[in-house]
């Protein structure tokens, strides 16, 4: 799950983080009211899950009740990079001197917590990556044993922040570090974290990314959920206990496993069309979770043509067969689908798919052979 | 040769009374691997289909002398189970739990490397292991595998691991085992362990590697295949159009920035003189390929 930004600092606060005092405003009236009471200048932040939104004219800084008022009416309903801004941020401005980089993250390829620091904050880090790699520094974290102050002032001095943001900043990746592992997020990055005048350290933005795997002991994650950007589609898919994510092509795919699933999608698109979205129906594929995904698919208002490709391992092609008849009967489905049973008992369920077979149930023996088909009839529909 | 485990792996279920376990593990020994036991605490003395049930990994393995187990718990008692597992001087640990958080496979994985270095942990959220004809331990179906080789197959995904044996088996290609290292972020066993083993296996003439989007294993395995194997590799990497940012049902499946796409992943492999195939049926039509000009 990723956090806003405002909800990112929420979680800051929790382990001890700095940032900014201010407020979450969905209107204007509530972000004057907001702005009345941290004091001008104030910043106001678009609140959206997507990057470049400054240049893209979601932050703007107000000296007075007026520009507050112009700058919340133009960013509230903003759209950016396709996201709606629903809320704006508002925070006191802050005076900054100096801006850093910090975050940590799983390193996968060592299979242990890394832990980065650079200089250079404000920009995108990948930016920095690749233009001067040097200028980030990193710490390899034993996620056994955790960090140790003293290690974490080595990486400071390395990364050459100001002396004066070096306790600060060690204190702050300290906390960093416990949100990251006892907040269970795959990711925390603070960009900027800056360094006013008068020599504080604090958090100017927040990137949180929950592991939702964790959930199940973090009831304050709650707080967090129903608000984000997920489309209704993806909401309905989660509500019926589908793995569903929504992309923009015209062929409902079903599979089952995940590496399947994508597996469909790419063929889909090596033959010429493209994914309405992935589905993993996982082990089961019976009547009710084939009728459950059916019904998520038909909330698509651009599929064309629907794929369902399954593999039967333990699960018998025969009894997915069935499945998909029986899920027929119960939902009306508005675009044709093309079906590909392979593995345990798939003569016998291709036979059952032929005696049910209609222009609305298609049965292909191949991957291959299916993505074509259902690509070529998502086409046909879209030229009518 | 198989790798790993064979028909005299002596296999413990821990999770055996529960539905999954039960499952699974008598389908396991019906393939014939010798499951001897099984461990639930505070059902120690029960059975399940005459297979006897211990408090602890610990008794189950003074009386067995298990050297496998086989972890079918919910994501809650995995990680404890692992551990248990490794304490009671368990060498295989396979765990096909799904879910189990990041941070605590984190912790687990390095709990192993510094305190257990000789324990070899399979998954989590793996289909399992399987040397046709001898030994099965996880989910995978015993039916579609073909015993014989000469084929290693490595894969992060269940279904089309299965997709892989299938291919194959349909073509006559057996294989001398099949590894499913599984979709997370933290897995106890990666590519480059599997192709070392299979490098090393004499009767393991070529191997297939199933790869996906997210992390760099791949990008890893193409290095020790350029370095260290003389045996031919073919691949297919899933996920071309998955989108930035998401989990494609894989916790570990993630495309992160930039980092972790398919075409890196085909890039670094193609490189490395692997052949890489488009879709999952043509990476079996290139393995029959291969096996037939050996």
């Amino acid at each position: 799950m990723d956090l806003f930004e405002y909800q990112g600092k929420q979680y800051f606060a929790r382990f001890g983080i700095p940032t900014s005092p201010g407020g979450v405003a969905q209107s204007v009236d509530e972000a004057v009211e907001i702005g009345e009471r941290v004091g001008y200048p104030v910043v106001v932040k678009a609140q959206v899950q997507v990057g470049g939104r400054g240049k893209a004219g979601g932050i703007k800084i107000a000296n007075n009740k007026e520009e507050l008022l112009q700058n919340a009416d133009a960013i509230l309903g903003m759209d950016i990079k396709g996201h709606l801004v629903k809320r704006v941020w508002l925070e006191k401005a802050s005076d900054i001197k100096e801006e850093y980089y910090a975050s940590f993250t799983l390193d996968r390829a060592q299979r242990k917590h890394l832990c980065m620091l650079s200089a250079k904050g404000g920009v995108e880090i990948e930016q920095v990556a690749e233009e001067d790699p040097d200028a980030i520094v990193k710490l390899e974290v034993d996620p056994v044993e955790g960090v140790d102050l003293d290690s974490l002032r080595r990486l400071v001095d390395a990364a050459g922040l100001a002396d004066e943001a070096r306790e600060g900043t060690v204190a702050i990746l300290g906390e960093l570090y416990r949100c990251f592992r006892d907040g269970d997020a795959d990711l925390v990055e603070i960009n900027p974290l800056i360094l006013t005048p008068d020599g504080r350290v604090h958090a100017l933005d927040a990137k949180v990314t929950l592991d939702e795997d964790a959930a199940f002991r973090h009831p304050e994650w709650d707080e967090f959920r129903g608000i984000s950007d997920v489309d209704g589609r993806e909401k309905l898919a989660a509500e019926k206990g589908l793995n569903y994510i929504g992309l923009d092509g015209s062929v409902g795919v079903i599979a089952n496993g995940a590496g399947l699933a994508m597996s469909t999608c790419d063929v889909v698109n090596q033959v010429g069309g493209s994914p309405a979205n992935f589905l993993d129906i996982g082990g089961g594929a019976n009547a009710d979770v084939m009728a459950n995904a059916l019904e998520v698919i038909n909330t698509d208002p651009k599929v064309r043509a629907i794929l369902v490709n399954i593999f039967g391992g333990i699960v018998r092609c025969d009894e997915v067969a069935n499945g998909i008849v029986t899920a027929l009967s119960r939902v009306e489905i508005k675009s044709p689908i093309v079906v590909r049973l392979d593995g345990t008992n798939s003569e016998v369920a291709r036979e059952i798919l032929a005696e049910h077979a209609s222009e609305m149930l298609l049965s292909e023996a191949t991957m291959l052979g299916a993505a074509k088909r259902a690509v070529a009839l998502a086409n046909e529909a879209e030229s009518k | 040769m198989s790798i790993w485990v064979d028909e005299n792996t002596k296999v413990i279920v821990q999770g055996l009374t529960g539905g999954q376990g039960k499952f699974h593990g008598l389908r396991n020994r019906d393939y014939g691997t010798k499951v001897v036991g099984g461990v639930t605490p505070g059902k120690g003395g029960t059975d399940v289909d005459g297979i006897p049930v211990f408090n602890s990994v610990k008794e189950a393995v003074e009386a067995t002398g298990a050297v496998a187990t086989f972890i079918s718990v919910p994501p809650k008692a995995a990680p404890g189970a692992i551990l248990e597992a490794a304490e009671a001087g368990v060498g295989f640990i396979v765990c096909i739990t799904e879910h189990i958080p990041a941070q605590d496979q984190a912790r687990v994985f390095n709990t192993l490397r510094d305190s257990y270095p000789s324990t070899r942990l399979l998954g989590p959220n793996c289909p399992g292991i399987i040397s046709p004809g001898k030994c099965n331990i996880g989910i995978t179906s015993g039916s579609i595998a073909l015993p014989g080789g000469p084929v290693g197959i490595v894969s992060r995904s269940g279904t089309l691991t299965y997709q892989a044996i299938f291919e194959l088996s349909q073509n006559g290609v057996g294989q001398t085992t099949c590894v499913g290292i599984g979709g997370d972020p933290v897995p106890g066993t990666v590519f480059v362990d599997v192709l070392d083993a299979f490098q090393n296996d004499p009767e393991t003439k070529a191997v297939m590697m199933i790869g996906e989007i997210g992390g760099s294993a791949e990008e890893e395995a193409a290095k020790f295949i350029a370095e260290k194997m003389d045996k031919p590799v073919v691949s297919y990497i899933a996920g071309v159009t998955a989108p930035p940012g998401r989990k494609m049902g894989h916790a570990g499946a993630i495309i992160s920035g930039s980092k972790g796409t398919a075409k890196a992943k085909k890039e670094a492999l193609e490189k490395a003189g692997v052949k890489v195939a488009q879709n999952p049926t043509e990476a079996g039509q290139i393995m029959v390929e291969v096996v037939r000009a050996l």
